[in-house]
């Protein structure tokens, strides 16, 4: 089995989130980068069991600078064969599936795999672009895959429940919560990572379809209303005459 | 503008986060809605009192799946000359907006939570790290689609009659194969588009106490949520999961019990409208993103709550 996992770096979870450039960028400073987790502990964990009982490689692929790499090696420590960057400084969410799509084209894969979203962007829009450009289809919030030769069964969170389908391959999926357990890199891992190969690939031509002309934070919360533990019917009552929510 | 807005059904009626839709388009220009399914005519009219002109419905599919329903969307934007896009961002919309817009060539935005300003240009206010930011987001494209998230704006009863027309359109094949459907029973809002949510976390010490959570929900009328841990060690179903790695929520009224408050717990929550903490700990954060809290054990303080909302609903009919 051939597959690829498309891996996004992210800013750690507790990371302050502040704009520079007078709120057109995200304030890097001092903020720790991590393998955005739904393409780590589900997409990408899920990928190497499949091949480790089943044979195969797993590739990663990451649209993004040189400032990505130890990102990438993350992801190698935890056991993909090989990784390719393709060298650019992604610009919104069409590119990033532009420049996934073409290299996965020439490369064929039978199942691409992704995070249901980035917890930087939230955009939830790279794999569905991806099958889209393949012509392949597309199976969102995944949280079960079994493959057996060409057919896979899968399920996946749908509006008000889940769905279980079956889907020949090749095709793309997002990953969401169920798709397997959260792994950590071992020493061994990490070693390893450090030799495995890394191929910088040069970008596609691509418009920019969209781009961001700045950030705002949300308003500060006013201080909190204590109410007496005892007293819920003041709490109800302000629910309803003040928040005006029930 | 030229607007289509895609609006699922559930149990035969239109879903309040695609109306909600239908109000977010018509405050962007004309707009025709397209929906699919067995639907009464009753069904269908609601799309005009929340702001549709016209009304297309395709009876050939009554199952959603994405493959035709990226068709139906861009077959139907085509043919109008559609310059906006609008659908809501719920699990159908995670699996089609992006899809639809490759297949069209348009600029997305996802996670919208208001209308586009065009003042100069068209530029959409997005949700961001998982709700501690916005993105004003400009779109470049001729055509453009937006992913709305629900409960950002309130769906408006000010339109009227809408005609409605039958499409029968050829949509291709549907490549996925659905093997079993399991739906959550009854009527209660499925989390992302819910307006009340209770929810609790590691303070409820044990799944066999869960029952004071669900008679709140009940006698409020809410869906029920929970922490990462609960849901990790399996006392909750994971689809019960809100945060930053589960559902980012923006209810109007968001209660937590038992739960501490942790960043990223707070970043799939704090776009509700009014939160209600109930927590032991004084010091727990969670009071620092709270409108109203209460110091006090939540197996106390619950089923008081419990009943003030039974003696407030009584009261009020
Ligand atoms: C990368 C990453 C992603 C994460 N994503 C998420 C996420 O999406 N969602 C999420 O929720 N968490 C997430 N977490 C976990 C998060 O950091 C917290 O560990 C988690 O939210 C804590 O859950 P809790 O509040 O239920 O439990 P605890 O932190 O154990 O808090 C329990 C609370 O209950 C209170 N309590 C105890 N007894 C009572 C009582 N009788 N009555 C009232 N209150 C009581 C305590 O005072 C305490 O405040 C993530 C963590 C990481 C590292």
């Amino acid at each position: 089995m051939k597959l690829l996992v498309c891996i996004s770096k992210a800013p750690d979870t507790t990371a302050k989130i502040a704009f520079t450039d007078g709120d057109t960028k995200f304030d890097e400073n001092g903020v720790q980068f991590i393998v955005n987790p739904y393409d780590e502990w589900y997409a990408l964990v899920r990928a190497l069991e499949l091949t480790e009982t089943s044979g195969g490689t797993v590739t990663t692929i990451t649209v993004g600078t040189a400032a990505d790499d130890p990102t990438i090696r993350k992801a190698l420590a935890i056991g993909a064969t090989d990784a390719v960057r393709i060298d650019a400084d992604p610009k919104d969410s069409f590119y990033v599936a532009k420049q996934i799509a073409e290299y996965a084209k020439a490369n064929e894969y039978d199942i691409v795999l992704t995070g249901k979203e980035t917890i930087n962007y939230n955009g939830a829009q790279v794999g569905a672009m991806v099958a889209e450009l393949l012509g392949q289809p597309f199976v969102s919030l995944a949280t079960k895959l079994e493959v057996a030769g060409n057919v896979a069964t899968l399920e996946r969170d749908v509006s008000g429940g889940i769905e279980v389908v079956e889907v020949g391959t090749p095709f793309v999926l997002s990953a969401a919560k169920g798709m397997a357990e959260q792994r950590i890199p071992n020493m061994r891992g990490i070693m390893a990572a450090r030799t495995k190969p890394l191929n910088v690939v040069q970008p596609v031509d691509c418009d920019d379809l969209t781009s961001v002309v700045a950030y705002s934070k949300p308003d500060e919360k006013a201080a909190c209303k204590y109410i007496d533990p005892e007293n819920m019917d003041e709490l109800v009552n302000l629910l309803h005459t003040e928040a005006k929510v029930i | 503008m030229t607007v289509v807005v895609f609006v699922e059904s559930k149990n035969g009626n239109l879903v309040k986060a695609g109306l909600e839709a239908v109000s977010y388009g018509k405050r962007i220009g004309e707009t025709t809605v397209v929906t699919f399914g067995d639907l009464s005519s009753d069904a269908l009219a609601g799309a005009g009192t929340y702001g549709a002109s016209k009304v297309l419905v395709h009876r050939g599919i009554t199952e959603g799946n994405g493959d035709q329903l990226t068709q139906l969307v861009a077959k139907t934007a085509e043919s109008l000359g559609a310059d906006v896009v609008v659908l809501a961002q719920d699990q159908t919309g995670k699996s089609i907006g992006p899809r639809i817009a490759a297949k069209l060539g348009a600029g997305h935005v996802s996670s919208a939570v208001d209308v586009p300003d065009t003042s100069n240009g068209f530029v959409v206010k997005t949700n961001v790290f998982s709700g501690k930011a916005f993105a004003h987001v400009a779109v470049n494209s001729a055509i453009k689609v937006i992913s709305y998230t629900p409960n950002s704006l309130a769906a408006t009863k000010d339109g009227g009659n809408a005609p409605v027309e039958e499409l029968n359109l050829d949509l291709g094949d549907n490549r996925i194969t659905v093997k079993e459907r399991k739906l959550q029973e009854g009527d209660v809002a499925p989390l992302p588009e819910a307006e009340l949510v209770v929810s609790a976390g590691r303070g409820l010490k044990g799944p066999e106490n869960w029952g004071i959570v669900e008679d709140l929900a009940k006698t409020l009328g809410a869906t029920t949520a929970c922490s990462r841990p609960v849901a990790d060690i399996g006392w909750r179903p994971h689809h019960e999961h809100v945060g930053q790695t589960g559902i980012a929520i923006r209810p109007n009224l968001y209660i937590a019990s038992g739960i501490s408050g942790a960043i990223q717990h707070l970043a799939g929550v704090n776009g509700s409208k009014t939160i209600v903490v109930i927590n032991t700990d004084a010091e727990a954060p969670f009071f620092k993103a709270a409108d109203y809290g209460v110091i006090g054990d939540a197996f106390e303080v619950l089923p008081r709550l419990t009943e003030a909302i039974k003696k407030f609903k009584e009261s009020n009919n």
